[in-house]
């Protein structure tokens, strides 16, 4: 984020970005530093890897090793693609998802041995193999998706694609309830959250849909309070979101989701037409509905309860309580600040160890260090995202960057924020790292996106627009 | 778009500002906090990770932590099984410690802040994390000694050595195997527990320093010398010689044991009624003394103060604002008092050492694993109730009342042995109380002792305490005395 460019947004050729760009903006240095820092992560995570059999199992199985291995093949074939179709593109998003992976597979197959899960049963291996699936796509969408603008000709069958994945949880036979939230599809013996893979068409449609539409959002309105008010009938999109994220929270009983979204389109319609007016009555409303919510549903109040007074026996003892909040507080507690090392804690103990709560988990084993690293590479992935939109031509990359980033970090937020105490608790993936084949492959749709989007930043002259 | 890109920068760097503060605040500022919750099963777990120091007596474990091959790693042992269940207490996993294992914890379990760079260099390392080791004051010879001469009477035995304030010896009956408790079968701890919490006569309460009795006559220690010392009354000071004394303002009245008077004559000397352990004297001489004499008396020999040895002792209670009929009561120990064997035993310790109370502890010596030493026995005074001319006079009076008196059964021959028994009652129709306190030799005490049988000693109201407690306290004294 440092790398904000002086130049203000000017039709003039001199506009520039940030120096950085233009220093390695030999393509094949680009390239070579992003094997570097590959091989360095392979490295990393190998090592992650027999560190959690040393520690868990008290010796090493190569087994396991192997089937990282075959992730590696297929993250250097990504590698690869970058090369023949990208050469431009980003050289530190691949190695930092890559990376973010490999400690979410290591700290997995951690807790899958201290469950004694081996085979199929085993919740590591499932996850290798949606890494698998997740990386193969996303080199799909780079060999495919070869300019982003394609994307903007498909602004509303994006629009129409995420309302039919965010309907599909609510069909009978499809859908399917888990742990009281109905955001899961079923097909076979795979669950799937659609709900994840919606976040990216949304993405797609807000950038297409307010680049077309921010004129009249921001021209006109009336002033009050120093703000610039929208007119009555500009409220309508506004209103739809919220209504949409209010029915995600009554129907499927997803806080994290709603915010989630709602989050990405205020930023979005913000960024597009420079109004805080939004900001304000798109704050206002989710807090007003919030707040309505806690009242009316007795699942929100629970977790509002659950957070505020997280000690108190009634809430610890409490069916859905705040048991399993309280039980990461202790195992992060039980890291400090350099963790018990890898395959040395009880994270374990905590309930959904492997995926709500495996920054618990990871804060336990890594400790204070370790999550400040991990925060780190988030803040390294978010930026590099952020920076295509400071650097982008046109102005559905840059908002389809900064919206694909936001989501990324807003969803960081919500889930790490509800695990250390900063806002109530929601089921929300940590993107990367935690167990749960949707978000991955959404996460790694990002990634390609991203990539392709700072590729055509570096590729194009600048266009006037 | 680039302002609004900058403001959306700042917002996300905000929020993992926000992760920040509140990991670090988690697993730094609050981590102690956390960890130290009852309901924190990691650390119950880490506890058992580590190789528990072990409790020694004279060199000798009697407590050890042994490997396991199951997920806890080391299993606690108790090599004497039910002898040493009162000093150790017990180890369990999910239901908490006690004495010993519980008061000494942080050094058993290596946690203490003085071994904080051994745990350091543990972490750095890697090496097994082990905790220091805690000798006790204990005798195994004494220990034995006070176990086999209580038998299988429901009470409690503690000596102590008046110079120093080690504690020798330390039993509770009825007693419990601690290994019982210490399996890591937890459902099988908890049957074994619930059990132990149930059964008759409260086998998991150390019944030397947490179990309150009336004290009875032994209590006549500290009325006597508040009447030499504090009213300034000669011990040949004399009293009405009566069969039945009305107590004030009730139709109730104090009967001497036995009944009749205390022994002949019209009037009674302080000397007498104690030697003879006689109720009605003692209680004309706490009504005429008053309640601040007597109770001032009480607490400078330990009523009322908090003491930890280092498992915290129940506070032994003399009470207030009496009337004068509860006066009458209270200078023979009964009424309100309540005392813990050991508060007994310091009546003695007392009296053996010149009058000064040397604070009781079992702790000897730790030492780190590396052997180094943390902490030694450090002999310190608790308080000085009586001068060393009071002490010798009660010293004079509990030696006659072995050799001559209402304490007979403690005599060693060939040894000048000092005591005072009391026979204490509880309701109207329970049991009694039975008590033996004293010392020896006396004129040079190397031991001072308290002898509680509770129950009656299965007797009812028929027991005394010189015919029960009294052989049980002098097989303790003459096992100090043949070392």
């Amino acid at each position: 984020m440092s790398a904000a460019p002086t130049a203000p947004v000017s039709p003039t050729p001199a506009a520039t970005p940030g120096k950085g760009i233009r220093r390695i903006r030999v393509p094949q240095k680009l390239r070579n530093l992003e094997l570097f820092l590959l091989l360095f992560v392979c490295a990393v995570n190998a090592f992650a890897v027999v560190i959690v059999q040393f520690g868990a199992l008290g010796s090493a199985d190569l087994t396991v090793v192997t089937l990282g291995a075959g992730l590696a093949v297929l993250v250097f074939a990504m590698h690869i693609a970058l090369r023949l179709v990208a050469t431009n593109a980003d050289p530190f998003i691949l190695p930092i998802a890559s990376l973010l992976n490999g400690i979410g597979i290591a700290m997995i197959y951690r807790i899958d041995i201290a469950e004694k899960l081996t085979g199929w049963e085993s919740t590591a291996l499932r996850q290798v193999v949606w890494t698998a699936v997740g990386v193969a796509l996303a080199i799909g969408v780079i060999v495919v998706i070869r300019n982003h603008r394609v994307l903007q000709r498909y602004t509303y069958v994006a629009g129409l694609v995420a309302g039919v994945l965010l309907l599909l949880p609510m069909l009978p036979v499809l859908g399917q309830e888990i742990n009281g939230a109905r955001v899961w599809i079923h097909v076979g013996s795979f669950s799937f959250q659609p709900g994840e893979v919606a976040k990216i068409a949304l993405a797609v449609f807000f950038a297409g849909y307010l680049v077309s539409r921010r004129d009249s959002l921001s021209m006109v309105g009336r002033r009050m309070l120093g703000l610039r008010f929208p007119r009555g009938r500009d409220l309508g999109p506004i209103l739809v979101l919220w209504a949409l994220s209010m029915a995600i929270i009554i129907f499927q009983r997803d806080l994290g989701t709603a915010l989630l979204y709602f989050g990405l389109f205020v930023v979005m319609i913000y960024v597009a037409t420079g109004r805080a007016s939004w900001v304000v009555l798109g704050v206002g409303l989710f807090l007003a509905g919030g707040v309505i919510a806690s009242q009316v549903l007795v699942y929100v109040n629970d977790r509002f309860t659950n957070w505020l007074d997280a000690f108190n026996p009634a809430s610890y003892d409490a069916q859905g309580g705040s048991y399993q909040l309280v039980q990461g507080l202790f195992g992060l507690a039980n890291g400090g600040l350099i963790g018990t090392g890898l395959g040395e804690g009880r994270p374990d103990i905590t309930p959904l160890a492997q995926s709500d709560y495996i920054i618990a988990s990871l804060g336990e084993e890594l400790g204070l260090a370790g999550l400040f690293a991990i925060f780190g590479l988030y803040l390294l992935f978010i930026s590099r995202g952020l920076r295509i939109s400071f650097a982008g031509q046109d102005d559905f990359g840059r908002l389809l960057g900064v919206g694909l980033s936001f989501t990324l970090a807003l969803q960081c937020f919500i889930v790490i924020g509800g695990v250390t105490r900063v806002i109530p608790l929601t089921g929300l993936t940590t993107p990367f790292l935690a167990a749960g084949g949707s978000s991955l492959v959404a996460n790694w749709i990002i990634v390609a996106l991203l990539l392709r989007l700072s590729d055509t930043v570096r590729n194009q002259p600048r266009l006037v627009i | 778009m680039t302002r609004e890109l900058k403001r959306v920068s700042i917002v996300v760097f905000v929020m993992f500002l926000a992760l920040l503060v509140s990991t670090t605040l988690i697993q730094f500022f609050q981590a102690d906090n956390l960890a130290s919750d009852a309901r924190n099963a990691r650390t119950i777990y880490a506890s058992y990770d580590v190789e528990r120091g072990p409790i020694l007596v004279d060199g000798q474990p009697i407590a050890v932590s042994v490997p396991t091959g199951d997920e806890f790693k080391y299993q606690r042992s108790y090599p004497q099984g039910p002898l040493y269940s009162a000093v150790t207490g017990y180890y369990t996993l999910g239901q908490g410690s006690s004495q010993i294992e519980q008061s000494m914890n942080d050094y058993l379990s290596g946690t203490s802040d003085s071994q904080f760079l051994e745990y350091l260099d543990r972490l750095v390392t890697g090496k097994n994390p082990q905790g220091a080791s805690v000798e006790l004051t204990i005798d195994p010879v004494v220990q034995q000694a006070a176990y086999d001469a209580l038998g299988s009477y429901q009470g409690a035995v503690v000596a102590i050595e008046p110079s120093t304030g080690r504690i020798l010896a330390m039993v509770s009956k009825p007693d419990y195997d601690p290994n019982s408790l210490a399996a890591h079968d937890s459902q099988q701890v908890l049957d074994t527990y619930d059990q132990l919490l149930a059964a008759p006569g409260d086998p998991l309460i150390n019944k030397t320093i947490n179990d309150l009795n009336p004290p009875g006559s032994t209590f006549k220690i500290v009325t006597t010398s508040a009447a030499l010392q504090n009213s300034g009354l000669p011990v040949d000071h004399t009293e009405p010689n009566l069969a039945r004394l009305p107590l004030p303002g009730s139709d109730a009245t104090v009967a001497n044991a036995g009944g009749g008077t205390c022994g002949g004559g019209d009037t009674v000397t302080i000397a007498t009624a104690f030697v003879l352990s006689c109720n009605i004297p003692m209680a004309e001489l706490g009504i005429e003394m008053g309640e601040s004499s007597l109770g001032d008396m009480a607490n400078a020999f330990g009523f009322g103060s908090e003491l930890s040895i280092p498992m915290d002792v129940s506070t032994s209670e003399y009470p207030r604002g009496l009337d004068d009929a509860q006066l009458a009561l209270s200078a023979f120990g009964q009424g309100s008092d309540v005392a813990t064997p050991l508060q007994v035993a310091m009546l003695s310790a007392a009296v053996a050492n010149d009058g000064t109370i040397m604070t009781p502890d079992l702790i000897d010596e730790i030492r780190a694993p590396d052997l180094s030493v943390l902490q030694s026995f450090e002999a310190k005074e608790f308080s000085t109730p009586l001068t060393d001319v009071t002490a010798s006079e009660l010293s004079k009076l509990m030696v006659e009342a072995v050799d001559n008196g209402a304490a007979t059964n403690a005599r060693i021959d060939g040894v000048s042995v000092a005591g005072k028994t009391g026979t204490a009652e509880n309701g109207e129709d329970d049991p009694y109380t039975l008590w033996f306190t004293g010392f020896a030799p006396a004129d040079n005490p190397r031991v001072a002792v308290a002898v509680v049988v509770e129950d009656g000693g299965g007797l009812g109201q028929s027991g005394t305490g010189n015919e029960l407690a009294a052989p049980i306290a002098k097989r303790v004294l003459e096992a100090v005395l043949s070392k």
